[in-house]
């Protein structure tokens, strides 16, 4: 039986990269937000600049499932290397979409797919004669033909097309052109629409269609970051460019023209991070964006900006590790490198955004805490919030809000006689007052190292003011509670004694794995953890329920593992749901991993729940 | 480190430079390094460079990295942020404090160990993004803190204290700085003040990468006969190319030397620098020659010293990145912040 669906299906568009659809994609994408039907892309991409494949995913979800689901209900296979794979994917009574042009042996398909083919490459080349055209209006083609197959409003195609290259506006008709070509292609020799089609909606609201990484760049600008040195690594490469847009449009003096800001391409992510380090200390907001392999190799400059006591800013976008690892994949696998970056006793401040609207929050935030607790600041966002743009709320901002510089003793304050120590706590909170470089003639200047030191920042080997000093970061860091985003809790429609844990990117996935148990009379107790170090409430949720399901995307239960040894968990309570195949997490995945559990054990029979 | 603190009083007659400063208000905590080292002498020609400046001294932001040689600033301007980073880092760190702050006087001290082994890339770096600051390196050819090991500054066959052969070939960072569009490279010698004092004040004024090789010979580990960085080397094989006054302000130029011997530069900022020439076919203008000159001298196995190399209308990092006047650590929400508005109309765009 051919599936049928109205609002709910994913479109899996089969491509070689290089070759110019993911434009057309995305513009299939937008379509059906302008539908107002929510849907979730996401690109799944090798590390390439042409020729290999890439898949470009869509799951349209009336209902707002925004996480990966899993499966293809539709495939549009443009790809010969990766067919056999491709078609067998789809789902059973699914679709499979192909290029009619040459033959495909009967061998090559499925008895239980239902078969579309449209001759693109005959429509291309009876249309065209330049092999460029050919190539790229052959992917608007197909979008022309889908619009009619799901029954598409083809009208928002073409608006989104005019808005696309209004600055190009000789493009417009052309593509229009060649839309309509596979749409009467299709509309003329094919049975239209099928099964799975769109019907408008009002589902989307006001929300935005943002990358991850360019929401963390805009909340950077917010901010007040005014340096950013960066060193280009997938999948952190497009924030440092969006913050390079973004300032332009947002940070040049309208009267000299000039720049209020400074963005340097450094030689090495240590360098990047030295130059964070430079800036932060001399008073200036200052971040890099990196990846798994740039916070390895920033270890040292870490635990210099952690025992020194400078205001730095990393934005992580994880990949799949170890080593280059899956350099195009998704992972929340670097939680414990950044946790503990770098030799001797050291913790640091992670932020644990769930979408693009988080890391805009998040991204600014972090350098007010930075500021604050004059300390390293951890964002931690993944290539599947960075590089796919998400369906999220709008950004906002408060116009009344302030810049939190933090603890900092100005010329005035010592010219008046105030007692300044740079690592002496005077309000017990474990954060002391630091100078900026210049600011009184004979008051306040201080030795910034990577030794040990007095609070006087005199250097000392001595045991006893070197453990006073470890002790007062112990202290900084239980101010840090206090002041970090705090996890926020939902609970199940009845009390039960099963919750789950979770952060960042596996939000979209946990919430629809979480109707999806509920459904099938499983209920459970939701926390997303949105900060180390751990608030007291996430140990409190653990105590209040006899087993916590911890899931993250990582082999190792990374999060678990800080939870056990930070927050004194008791490890038999704390069930691991891992996900690392360097796909993004599905909500099948959570609730068939979750709901095998629980039948292991015999508490819930979920077969019989599920049946 | 910290037992002997340095008497803060002083003869009442010390003079006074024009901001009312005695040389006592440059100096930093007492020296810890052996007796006799050149680094000591360094410092002192650092402080002497700022004294007869007139710099404040909290005005100059002192970085270095690790090592004898980036110990160094604590024993100068002690009232001068400092800032001992990471081993071969100290390029990366200044380069991030001068974007921050465009105001202050950039001062890195670093050595051969620091900047030509560990530290290679972030020196080349450095150098060529044009960074505004006066990069000193102390350049001993030997890591004295560890004991005596080659560093990557030592030439070939020269002998360690221990008998050993140096077999690999020297970095000569003076001439990587030429390569990389240093607009300010000299190369000095810690036992010779009168050229060192005026070499360091022009590197100072100097906007734009300013480096200084001064070749310091160890104490302990690399003064012996068959090292080429001793002080009785240096001293028979050091062939300055010239001599420099350092003449701040407008002040008129009186030049009494011999017609066609003297130089007179004027640097951006209006400062002038008279030039005497001791080689009479060096031209401190030509990078290409200053090169070629470096190389053949090198190979006849002298020590080439003076201004070796200026550039008047070089521009730095902040002209090439065309920030703002104000430093960027003093700007505020209102210039920074584009507000809610401004974010509305974001929004709209990605729907």
């Amino acid at each position: 039986m051919p599936i049928e669906s109205v609002n709910d299906f994913v479109v899996r568009f089969a491509n070689v990269n290089g070759s110019g659809s993911a434009s057309a994609n995305e513009l299939f994408a937008r379509a059906v937000l302008r539908m107002g039907v929510p849907a979730a892309p996401r690109n799944i991409f090798p590390s390439n600049i042409q020729g290999l494949p890439t898949w470009y995913e869509v799951r349209v979800s009336g209902s707002g499932h925004l996480g990966a689901r899993g499966g293809v209900d539709l495939m549009v296979a443009m790809n010969p290397q990766t067919w056999d794979k491709d078609v067998a994917s789809i789902e059973p009574g699914g679709y499979l979409f192909y290029d009619s042009t040459k033959p495909t042996p009967p061998s090559k398909f499925r008895d239980d797919i239902a078969v579309i083919g449209v001759p693109l490459t005959a429509i291309c080349n009876r249309e065209y004669t330049d092999p460029r055209q050919r190539q790229l209006f052959k992917n608007i083609i197909y979008l022309g033909a889908l619009s009619a197959l799901l029954d598409m409003d083809v009208a928002e195609i073409e608006k989104l097309i005019g808005e696309q290259f209004k600055a190009k506006e000789k493009l417009i008709a052309p593509n229009i052109h060649a839309l309509h070509l596979g749409r009467d292609y299709a509309l003329q020799n094919l049975q239209c629409p099928i099964k799975l089609r769109l019907k408008r909606s009002d589902a989307v609201g006001d929300r935005i269609f943002i990358e991850g990484n360019s929401a963390a760049a805009l909340g950077a600008v917010y901010g007040g970051a005014t340096v950013c040195a960066w060193y280009p690594i997938t999948p952190s490469s497009s924030l440092a460019e969006a913050f390079a847009r973004h300032c332009a449009r947002f940070r040049v003096d309208p009267e000299t023209k000039k720049n209020r800001f400074a963005i340097v391409q450094a030689e090495d992510e240590i360098a990047a991070i030295g130059m964070v380090v430079g800036a932060g200390w001399n008073g200036a907001r200052a971040f890099t964006s990196t990846s798994g392999p740039g916070i390895s190799l920033m270890q040292e400059f870490l635990g210099l900006a952690y025992f020194a006591e400078i205001p730095s800013i990393i934005i992580d976008v994880q990949r799949g590790g170890p080593s280059t690892g899956m350099p195009t994949r998704t992972q929340q696998s670097d939680i414990l490198l950044c946790a503990y970056a770098s030799h001797g006793d050291t913790k640091h401040v992670l932020l644990f955004p769930e979408d693009p609207a988080e890391a805009f929050e998040f991204s600014a935030q972090a350098f007010d805490l930075a500021d604050r607790l004059q300390t390293p600041i951890f964002v931690m966002l993944d290539l599947d919030i960075g590089m796919n743009r998400h369906l999220c709320r709008p950004l906002a901002w408060d116009d009344a809000r302030r810049y939190d510089r933090g603890k900092v003793m100005t010329a005035a304050e010592l010219e008046a006689g105030k007692d300044f120590g740079r690592y002496l706590d005077i309000e017990g909170d474990g954060i002391p007052y630091r100078t900026y470089p210049g600011t009184h003639p004979s008051r306040g200047s201080f030795f910034t190292r990577g030794t040990s030191r007095d609070p006087y920042a005199r250097y000392t080997e001595e045991g006893g003011p070197y453990v006073d000093n470890m002790d007062r970061l112990l202290r900084k860091f239980e101010t840090a509670k206090g002041l970090v985003p705090r996890p926020l809790r939902r609970n199940a429609e009845k009390p039960t004694r099963y919750g789950v844990i979770y952060f960042g990117s596996t939000s979209p996935a946990m919430d629809e794995a979480h109707e999806i148990l509920a459904a099938s009379g499983i209920a459970l107790d939701l926390l997303r953890v949105r900060a180390f170090p751990f608030h007291h409430e996430v140990a409190d949720f653990v105590a209040g329920h006899d087993q916590v399901f911890v899931v993250e995307q990582n082999r190792d239960a990374q999060l678990r593992a800080l939870l056990i040894n930070e927050a004194g968990l008791d490890p038999a309570r704390l069930v691991p749901i891992l996900h690392y195949d360097g796909t993004p997490i599905t909500a099948r995945f959570i609730a068939r991993a979750i709901g095998e559990h629980l039948d292991s054990r015999k508490v819930t029979p979920i077969r019989k729940a599920v049946s | 480190m910290t037992y002997i603190v340095k008497p803060t009083f002083h003869h009442p007659g010390l003079p006074k430079n024009a901001l009312g400063y005695t040389h006592r208000d440059y100096e930093g905590s007492v020296s810890t390094l052996c007796a006799g080292c050149g680094h000591d002498s360094i410092s002192a020609a650092i402080i002497q460079a700022c004294f007869e400046l007139n710099i404040e001294p909290h005005r100059v932001a002192k970085l270095s990295g690790i090592g004898c040689s980036s110990k160094t600033p604590t024993y100068f301007l002690g009232n001068s942020h400092g800032f001992n980073s990471v081993h071969g880092r100290m390029p990366s760190v200044l380069t991030g404090a001068n974007l921050a702050n465009c105001d202050l006087i950039y001062l890195g001290v670093s050595g051969d160990g620091d900047s030509a082994s560990i530290g290679l890339g972030q020196f080349a770096h450095v150098v060529r993004r044009g960074v505004n600051m006066t990069y000193i390196v102390e350049n001993n050819g030997v890591y004295g803190l560890t004991k005596g090991q080659f560093s990557a500054t030592a030439d070939r066959g020269s002998k360690s204290k221990r008998g050993a052969i140096n077999s690999d070939s020297p970095i000569d960072l003076v001439s990587m700085a030429l390569q990389l569009g240093a607009t300010f490279v000299g190369r000095s010698f810690s036992g010779d003040k009168k050229q060192l004092v005026p070499l360091i004040k022009a590197a100072l004024e100097h906007e734009g990468a300013a480096f200084l090789d001064v070749i310091s010979p160890c104490i302990a580990f690399n003064n012996h006969p068959g090292s080429t960085k001793s002080f009785d080397y240096v001293r028979e094989h050091n062939e300055a190319v010239n001599r420099l006054d350092f003449i701040t302000g407008r002040a008129p130029i009186h030049v009494d030397y011999e017609p066609g011997t003297v130089e007179i530069v004027e640097q951006h900022d209006g400062t002038t620098i008279a030039l005497r020439k001791l080689d009479a076919e060096y031209d401190v203008h030509d990078r290409r020659a200053a090169m070629n000159f470096l190389m053949e001298r090198q190979a006849a196995g002298e020590v080439v010293t003076g201004l070796l190399y200026l550039e008047t209308d070089g521009e730095d990092l902040h002209a090439h990145l065309g920030t703002v006047d104000k430093p960027l650590n003093a700007l505020g929400e209102r210039e920074l912040c584009p507000g809610s508005a401004a974010l509305e109309q974001f929004n709209a765009r990605l729907r």
